[in-house]
């Protein structure tokens, strides 16, 4: 049972090695955190290990990742122990993910109202004029300004920020408790991408629910995300707040935020990150 | 009053056939002197890398002036033009061929201008990005990412070009491969006193490296700025400042003002 002060997901010691006949790989090396009702951003290079733990607890992984964890609790269950019909249940109703790039999640010869309808009639089975309605109300929703129009046109019709804004209409009508974006606005322009943010944060704040937000934009997960991630090979070396990233301490963290050029703040040379094995808090088996 | 390096006068451009010909460029000015640094900022698909393509002749049929050091582009013959300008795209993937070894690659535009003395500028070459001779025998598949935007780069210079015009050269890579590259880029300008036409959509890196900008939308410049006035963020287009703002920091209500303007 979860009672009201229970997070709504908690994870412990997860583990993620790829094994393959290049040899194996470890992806994610112990990583630990509790979500709340709460964005929560993991950010790191490309290679850390972000993607991999947001897949992880959809269990969308390959059969060759092998996933251990001493916790992986949403909502009282226990999601590792879950039968793949079970966890398709849960994906389905109760987490959802967005990914990057709407286009290789749409169906390209679906109208994308259909394809929102049809999402609508998986989980209520029934009369199609009726999905039509609740398709129409979900694209309004997510703040797209002539649903009727758009619902009528195809995926390659429409701009990244509209295919965005239709996954998160999609995704929103089983109503879920925990949302996983993988660099959901990384493709956007900055005007859209602010717009899609704002979605989200609504969701959170309205609905209440939990946001994992995979990026590797640190200056954005500053003022978007309460609480921040610093994954580095397959660790977490730093969890801080959103608002006092700017203020951590480890070596690693600190080197990102100086590689990163800032409006405002301009430096003759911009800092090179060094990495380092004895940042491992185990020793290194890669 | 030094003559401008490069100079774009009133460049438009139409593309697309019947009735799906567009005006893709709309009367784009603006002018670079030699050694200065000039971006090219905008949404996607506000035509920044058309620009660039008008340029490096990759377009032909575009009207209005385009001058590279004093000398009409349509004038000039094409290897003439080679040897002053060149590109670097931001995909390091796409613009390397797959199945020839770095050393072909960077010999190649050698050997179609004539040009001798092969191996030594080369192996300089590949020493002034910071590689090394030994990368000469890779193929393009065995380096990073960050790696192949350094080739990328090496080729572009070959021909001891005079400007690069470097199109998001930085925006397929992780941010500290990102500084990496920018700092390359700023030392090469030095050591070789280029003039660079950047495009990104990234405010904060045209702010690091350039020292005025233009900011495109729908195929028209919008406002020309400097450096300060960006880092200040006091520019006079409202689209502009819309743009400043939203590159800063997330903002929910500027999230919903954007929303009613679009
Ligand atoms: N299917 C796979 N098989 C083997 N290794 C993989 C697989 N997917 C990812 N990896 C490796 O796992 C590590 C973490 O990858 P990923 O989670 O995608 O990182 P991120 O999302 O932070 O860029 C990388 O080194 C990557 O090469
Ligand atoms: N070959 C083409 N035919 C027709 N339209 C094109 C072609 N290439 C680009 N465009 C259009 O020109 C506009 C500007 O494109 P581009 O210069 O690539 O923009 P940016 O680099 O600012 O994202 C876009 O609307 C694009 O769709
Ligand atoms: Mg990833
Ligand atoms: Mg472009």
């Amino acid at each position: 049972m979860t009672t009201s002060t229970d997070p709504l997901l908690s994870v412990k010691n997860l583990r993620v090695r790829y094994v393959s006949s290049r040899g194996v790989m470890d992806a994610v090396r112990g990583v630990s955190f509790d979500l709340g009702r709460e964005k929560l951003a993991i950010v790191g290079e490309s290679g850390s290990g972000k993607s991999t733990v947001g897949r992880a607890l959809l269990k969308l992984l390959p059969g060759s990742a092998k996933v251990t964890a001493d916790t992986c609790r949403f909502e009282g269950t226990h999601l590792l122990d879950l039968s793949p019909k079970a966890m398709r249940k849960v994906r389905g109703h109760r987490i959802s993910m967005i990914l990057q790039d709407p286009k290789y999640s749409l169906n390209p010869l679906m109208t994308v109202g259909e394809q929102v309808a049809e999402a609508y009639r998986v989980h209520h089975p029934g009369a199609r004029a009726e999905a039509r309605e609740r398709a129409l109300a979900q694209l309004a929703a997510v703040k797209i300004r002539d649903p009727e129009h758009v619902y009528g046109l195809y995926p390659h019709e429409i701009s990244g920020g509209m295919g965005q804004r239709v996954m998160i209409a999609m995704m929103l009508i089983p109503d879920p408790a925990l949302i996983i974006a993988d660099e959901p606005t990384s493709a956007l322009d900055v005007t859209v991408r602010m717009q899609v943010l704002a979605i989200l944060d609504d969701l959170v704040k309205e609905r209440g629910l939990g946001l994992i937000f995979i990026s590797h934009d640190l200056n954005l997960v500053k003022s978007f995300c309460d609480r921040v991630l610093i994954m580095y090979a397959g660790q977490v070396v730093e969890e801080l707040k959103g608002s006092e990233l700017d203020e951590a301490k480890h070596p690693y963290s600190r080197g990102l935020l100086a590689s990163l050029p800032r409006l405002g703040e301009r430096r003759e040379r911009l800092s090179v990150l060094e990495r380092k094995p004895e940042w491992l808090i185990e020793g290194a088996s890669r | 009053m030094t003559a401008p390096m490069l100079e774009v006068e009133n460049l438009s451009l139409h593309l697309g056939e019947g009735t799906r010909r567009r005006l893709i460029l709309d009367g784009v000015s603006f002018s670079l002197k030699p050694g200065e640094s000039f971006g090219l900022a905008g949404e996607s698909g506000s035509g920044k890398s058309t620009v660039l393509r008008c340029i490096a002749g990759l377009y032909r049929h575009w009207t209005g002036t385009i001058r590279l050091d004093g000398e009409p582009l349509a004038a000039r013959p094409e290897k003439d033009r080679c040897r002053l300008v060149q590109m670097v795209f931001q995909d390091p993937y796409g613009s390397l061929h797959p199945r020839h070894k770095i050393d072909t690659i960077l010999a190649e535009p050698l050997r179609i201008h004539g040009m001798g003395d092969v191996d030594r500028r080369v192996d300089r070459i590949l020493t002034q990005v910071g590689l090394g001779p030994r990368f000469r025998y890779r193929y393009p598949h065995q380096l990073s990412g960050g790696q192949r935007q350094r080739v990328a780069i090496a080729r572009a210079l070959m021909l001891e070009p005079r400007i690069l015009l470097l199109d998001e050269p930085t925006s397929a890579l992780d941010v500290s491969i990102q500084a990496e590259i920018l700092n390359l880029l700023a030392d090469l300008r030095t050591e070789l006193d280029l003039t660079f036409l950047l495009v990104s959509h990234d405010l904060a890196v045209i702010e690091h490296m350039c020292h005025s900008l233009a900011i495109m939308r729908a195929g028209r410049i919008v406002e020309t700025l400097s450096r300060e006035t960006l880092a200040h963020g006091t520019p006079e287009a409202s689209y502009t400042a819309a743009l400043i703002k939203a590159s800063e920091r997330y903002d929910r209500e500027l999230a919903g003002v954007l929303a009613r303007e679009d």
